[in-house]
């Protein structure tokens, strides 16, 4: 089906279905309850999850498949942020002209950094696309700052031209982000029992985004030029020695892998209208690395689950503080309660930096693989439990492909 | 004139911290082969070192003085470190104002036992592994390092001045024939200059004049023949990763009078650490000390008022447009050896 | 599009594509709600948005200290604090117009883009009505636009910029807290009292708008008195040793150094300007000095013994003797055993202000919170007589000038004030140059 393998379809699908779905999924727990703090189904949340999943799908098509380690790749989500928002000022909160343009200029972009840094390759790339992209941070947050906004980020205003919306701005308000009038913000809310569910517009919008990039990833993941990739990745040198020559091949995956930057980054300011300088910084690179190898580097849904768990702990995990803690645990006497309160104390809140640190270490040390390697165990010994036979570890490394 | 060389004189300063971080990192990369993201952590660790020491010496008991009220209006509470109870007031003072140096002592113990169990407990399961994964561990190390170091001492900055007489500056102008106020320069950050030359000097002397240096350097160039020359090189080489610890952390001792010590001042350097090891070239020692110097030079210089009037925001972006231009001309850094870390 | 089937959680306009796409009418809620978060149940949310990891933490967990207080003594716990000092009575220690007071908090790590996220989640997720904290004003300035769009009102945490109400002001969001204009109009005059009006000024500017407002509020006060500006040069936000910048002032021929840095950079800046022997030296006749527009505490604690005699501004000071400082003070200090800063104090206020104009307007209706705070006047809580002026939503009251303390009693004892600034000299025009551009716009109900 629409050319891909069965497999492929069946994945496409399962993704497909939990996007559509992801409103339910990540909202268990009712409005009320005490577990409510660990609901995840709200709009922002799911907006960010999607988005950041394209952005992790796209740095593996560069880092998994070729093996380039970028480490600059934020600076193509900021300018296509920049130039959306550009976009809406200039001219219509339309998103598809918007989101167009900002892919087009991370593009372009990536054209120019991507042609100088694949000059070299390893630990040198990588510095290469790091100082491109600290360079860029630093300018945009600035002497940039006319264009840029500076510390305060790039936003809308009323005396904008927005020459194509015209007199939109009427009554005071800023115009939303929308197309052709289903505002992006846009929701509707479904109550059953004591569980509530937002359906928002923006999050659709973005989930289709995103399975469209997941569907062009797998067709990219199976096609004659992703194993070329691939071969570039296994060894270079051979590559060269048979004619071929590498460097198209890897500006091409580079160039691929900004445009879904930049679509990730005009799809952030489509869903919030503001472009701010920090998500260009070396740390923000630094997060889709670890998002990538956090989930599994080189499979196809590794990278949307990195990108999910990071995004989680960031939002859930740091809004958790000492009156919650002592909220859950009040049923115990006060000395136990206290005591507990005392020790989950520094992982959450303002310590969930401490915990994702600490998550790192782990999933790297026991799951090299990343978190679909996880997953595979345990379908492993599921499957082993239920047919005493033993896995060959021929189809364990087909697996660890997607 | 004047101005050129007090930028000289800031940069080889600057540039003394670029050269002892990246020293550090590659001695790590040169023996062990690991990429460690982790080395600003102990920077900030043997900075932390410093402060732990300035505590203990300061740790006090308190007596209620009757005649002064605190902000809430109660009686105030006088603290009495013991170190002045011990060795008399003057005395105490006295080892309190050199906590810093002292702290040298005290941190060098503390600094290769980190390095020793850091290597032993972790990096050792990861020489086989992926450089990414190697990133991805230390880089989870280092931020949990930093949050227990946030924990125990808040993110506020925190003051641990240099002994009394190396307050003050030195006018360096009078002595080469320019008048007075041109060109001074902190004691201490002389001292720090001078500090970074040992220890360089040192552990260059050490890879070079000591048997042990010479079979850790024929190990950083073929491990496999020195192994089976019946060397035992993997202990060896932990002892060299217990050494670049404490090198990064002497390193962060010494720079704790120039800034006050924070919990992310590891992260501030990491990457401009990494620019500079690279730019030196990877595993080359020499190179990462040049490296250092040079970065801190042409950044001090890109900061001068006439530099940035004709070319704004120069400042800002110097170091990773040094760094490109370096390596499109020099594809392995300045003194860089072929096939390290290219794949 | 239709505005009938709304919660408490709809932030958002009702899709009417969405709506009929799904076509299950019945089971949507259906409570008619008139704003965004409307509170239901007897119970209020407010969204406290603190830096809680970054360099900012220590400053975010003080604000977060202050809300927690503020939230005790609005629902009638501890010994009231500053309720019994304001001069608007209309709080009586029983919630808000009867609903109890509760509260979520969020990390903005000091950047806009994870200041939004907290907050939208705080609107989204858990109804809050009310968002208010930051330590910067890049948060400031965004989450303050985010407010607008939402539809909740936004009272700003510690944010010193001309922009978060000047060019970037929005109908939904109020500032307590003074700004770079109030800092150089009140440091001028104790800077000419102290160090006359022939002197040569050099700037090093963090390379940011609030490093802009501030230089060009500084010129512009000290070169109104008489003061010369030899030099600005601005100093990248990422810049942890400032040897290079510090080094050529006294080649310059510069008798002041203005130091236009918060937080770490200023820590960093200030001690190495000290290390340079600066304030040894004289420079045309004169003792070389060095100014901080604007100060706080934990900066002072990180700077240390370097700031001693060292003139800032500063929004509130904890030392400060009228009736409404001491009655905060002896409820924070009693609470957490040490003085509350001034981020603390400006966060705590802007807390009683909302509930208090909730409770005169007699509903959580932004628009009507809006109309209660705008041209509000009260006194009582630490700064004198206030108005939160309707132009631009910016409290005007008596800025402080500081110094730091020569023999400081405890580390908390760092700053003494130098003279407190009346009003009337730091107020000025809204359409002020400084503050040009931009305009409120209309408050937004959102819902």
């Amino acid at each position: 089906m629409l050319g891909l393998g069965k497999k492929d379809t069946l994945l496409l699908g399962i993704v497909a279905v939990l996007t559509i779905l992801a409103p339910f999924i990540f909202n268990p727990f009712p409005v009320n309850s005490a577990m409510a703090q660990f609901n995840a189904g709200y709009p922002d949340l799911l907006q960010r999850f999607v988005i950041f999943g394209i952005f992790a799908i796209g740095y593996n098509l560069l880092f998994g498949l070729t093996g380039y380690l970028s480490f600059g790749h934020a600076a193509f989500l900021g300018v296509g942020s920049y130039a959306a928002v550009w976009m809406f000022k200039l001219l219509s909160m339309n998103v598809i002209p918007a989101i167009a343009l900002s892919v087009l200029t991370a593009g372009l972009f990536a054209v120019l950094i991507g042609y100088i840094s694949l000059r070299r390759s390893g630990i040198y790339f990588a510095i290469l696309t790091l100082a491109f992209a600290q360079m860029t941070y630093a300018l945009a947050y600035s002497v940039l700052t006319p264009i840029t906004g500076g510390e305060t980020g790039l936003q809308l205003a009323l005396s904008d031209p927005r020459i194509l919306d015209g007199a939109a701005s009427a009554e005071g308000n800023l115009p939303v982000p929308g197309l052709f009038g289903l505002e992006m913000r846009d929701s509707v809310q479904l109550a059953v029992g004591d569980w509530l569910f937002t359906f928002s517009a923006g999050y659709y919008f973005s989930g289709l985004v995103m399975l469209l990039a997941f569907y062009l990833a797998i067709r990219i993941f199976r096609s004659p030029f992703g194993m070329m990739l691939r071969a570039i990745k296994s060894n270079q040198q051979r590559v060269n020695y048979t004619g071929l020559n590498a460097r198209p091949y890897t500006l091409a995956a580079f160039v691929i892998s900004g445009m879904y930057a930049g679509l990730a980054g005009g799809l952030m300011a489509a869903m919030d209208p503001l472009a701010g300088a920090e998500r260009m910084y070396w740390t923000a690179s630094g997060e889709v690395v670890l998002m990538t190898i956090l989930g599994g580097v080189g499979t196809l849904i590794g990278p949307v689950l990195g990108a999910g768990l990071i995004k989680y702990m960031e939002n859930i995990v740091s809004k958790i503080n000492s009156d919650i803690l002592h909220g859950w645990f009040a049923f115990m006497p006060d000395g136990l309660e206290d005591f507990i309160v005392s020790i989950i104390y520094p992982f959450i809140g303002k310590g969930w930096h401490l915990t994702l640190g600490i998550i790192f270490m782990l999933v790297v040390i026991f799951l090299p693989g990343g978190l679909v390697e996880g997953g595979q165990r345990i379908a492993r010994l599921l499957r082993r439990r239920k047919s005493d036979k033993d896995e060959d570890a021929g189809q364990a490394k087909t697996e660890a492909a997607e | 004139m004047d101005a050129i060389i007090l930028q000289i004189l800031n940069g080889l300063d600057k540039g003394s911290a670029y050269a002892l971080i990246a020293l550090g990192l590659t001695l790590i990369f040169g023996t062990l082969g690991v990429v460690n993201f982790a080395h600003g952590a102990l920077f900030m660790i043997g900075a932390f070192c410093a402060v732990t020491l300035s505590k203990l010496l300061n740790a006090s008991y308190t007596t209620i003085d009757e005649t002064k009220t605190d902000f809430l209006g109660n009686p105030l509470k006088v603290e009495t470190p013991y170190v002045m109870d011990w060795f008399g007031p003057e005395a105490g003072a006295a080892i309190i104002d050199w906590s810093v140096p002292l702290a040298i002592l005290f941190a060098i113990p503390i600094m290769i036992l980190i390095g020793v169990i850091m290597e032993r407990g972790l990096i050792k399961h990861f020489y086989a592994r992926p450089h990414a994964d190697q990133i991805l561990v230390t880089f989870g190390l280092a931020i949990v390092l930093q949050e227990i170091i946030k924990y125990y001492f808040g993110a506020n900055p925190i003051p641990t001045p240099a002994p009394d007489a190396f307050t003050g500056s030195f006018d360096f102008g009078q002595l080469i024939g320019f008048e007075a106020n041109q060109i001074i320069y902190p004691y201490w950050r002389l001292v720090y200059f001078a500090f970074a030359a040992v220890v360089i000097g040192a552990v260059f002397a050490f890879l070079q004049f000591t048997t042990f240096g010479m079979v850790v350097r024929a190990g950083m160039s073929d491990r496999e023949t020195v192994e089976l020359l019946g060397i035992n090189i993997n202990r060896r080489f932990t002892i060299m990763f217990g050494i670049a610890a404490a090198v990064a952390g002497l390193a962060g001792v010494m720079y704790v009078p120039i800034n006050p010590p924070n919990y992310h001042m590891g992260m501030d350097f990491l990457v401009l650490s990494f620019v500079v090891v690279v730019v030196g070239g990877m595993g080359s020692l020499p190179g990462a000390v040049f490296a250092g110097f040079l970065l801190g030079i042409l950044e001090s210089f890109a900061s001068m008022g006439a530099v940035i009037d004709v070319l704004p925001g120069i400042n800002q972006i110097i170091i990773y447009l040094v760094a490109i231009v370096i390596l499109l001309t020099r594809p392995r850094g300045l003194m860089g050896r072929k096939g390290v870390m290219e794949e | 599009m239709s505005k009938s089937n709304l919660t408490r959680r709809g932030v958002l306009k009702t899709g009417t594509l969405a709506g009929a796409g799904l076509a299950v009418p019945t089971i949507f809620t259906s409570r008619a709600h008139a704003f965004t978060n409307e509170p239901t149940g007897g119970t209020v949310t407010l969204g406290f948005n603190v830096p809680q990891t970054g360099p900012y933490a220590d400053e975010g967990a003080d604000e977060l200290r202050a809300y927690e207080l503020a939230v005790e003594h609005l629902n009638g716990g501890g010994d009231g604090g500053m309720l019994n000092t304001f001069s608007s009575d209309a709080l009586e220690g029983a919630g808000i117009l009867g609903n109890k007071v509760e509260y979520v908090t969020g990390d903005t790590q000091t950047k806009s883009d994870a200041a939004r996220a907290s907050a939208k989640s705080m609107i989204e997720k858990d109804g809050a009505i009310m968002i208010t904290g930051g330590s910067s004003s890049g948060v400031a300035v965004a989450v303050q636009a985010l407010c607008q769009e939402a539809g909740v009102i936004f009272m700003s945490g510690l944010t010193h910029s001309n922009d978060t109400t000047g060019k970037d002001k929005r109908a939904n969001g109020f500032r307590h807290f003074f700004n770079s204009y109030m800092s150089g109009a009140a440091l001028a005059p104790v800077l000419e009292a102290n160090y006359g009006s022939d002197r040569k000024a050099y700037h090093l500017t963090a390379d940011y708008n609030w490093g802009y407002t501030t230089e060009e509020a500084i010129v512009s006060s000290t070169e109104a008195m008489g003061w010369e500006t030899v030099n600005t040069v601005k100093t990248p936000l990422t810049q942890t040793d400032f040897s290079s910048y510090i080094a050529p002032v006294l080649q310059s021929g510069a008798d002041v150094l203005v130091l236009n840095h918060y937080g770490g950079n200023m820590v960093n800046s200030l001690t190495n300007a000290v290390q340079f022997g600066l304030r040894d030296k004289m420079v045309n006749g004169k003792q070389f000095e060095i100014v901080v527009p604007l100060y706080s505490r934990l900066m002072a604690r990180g700077a240390g013994e370097n700031v001693k005699g060292i003139f800032g501004s500063t929004n509130w000071h904890w030392s400060l003797t009228d009736a409404g400082s001491k009655a905060f003070v002896k409820s924070f200090g009693e609470k957490y055993g040490f003085p509350p800063s001034q981020a603390a104090h400006t966060c705590y206020v802007q807390t009683l202000l909302y509930a208090d104009a909730v409770q005169r307007a007699g509903s959580f209706e932004p628009c009507a919170v809006v109309e209660a705070l705008e041209d509000f006047e009260f006194d009582g809580l630490g700064n004198g007589p206030t108005l939160y002026r309707a132009e631009d939503h910016q409290c005007f009251k008596d800025v402080l000038v500081v110094k730091g303390k020569e023999n400081p009693q405890s580390e908390f004892d760092l700053l003494e004030i130098v003279e407190k600034t009346p009003v009337e000299q730091v107020t000025y025009a809204p359409d002020h140059p400084q503050f040009s551009g931009g305009s409120l716009g209309t408050c937004n109900n959102g819902g």
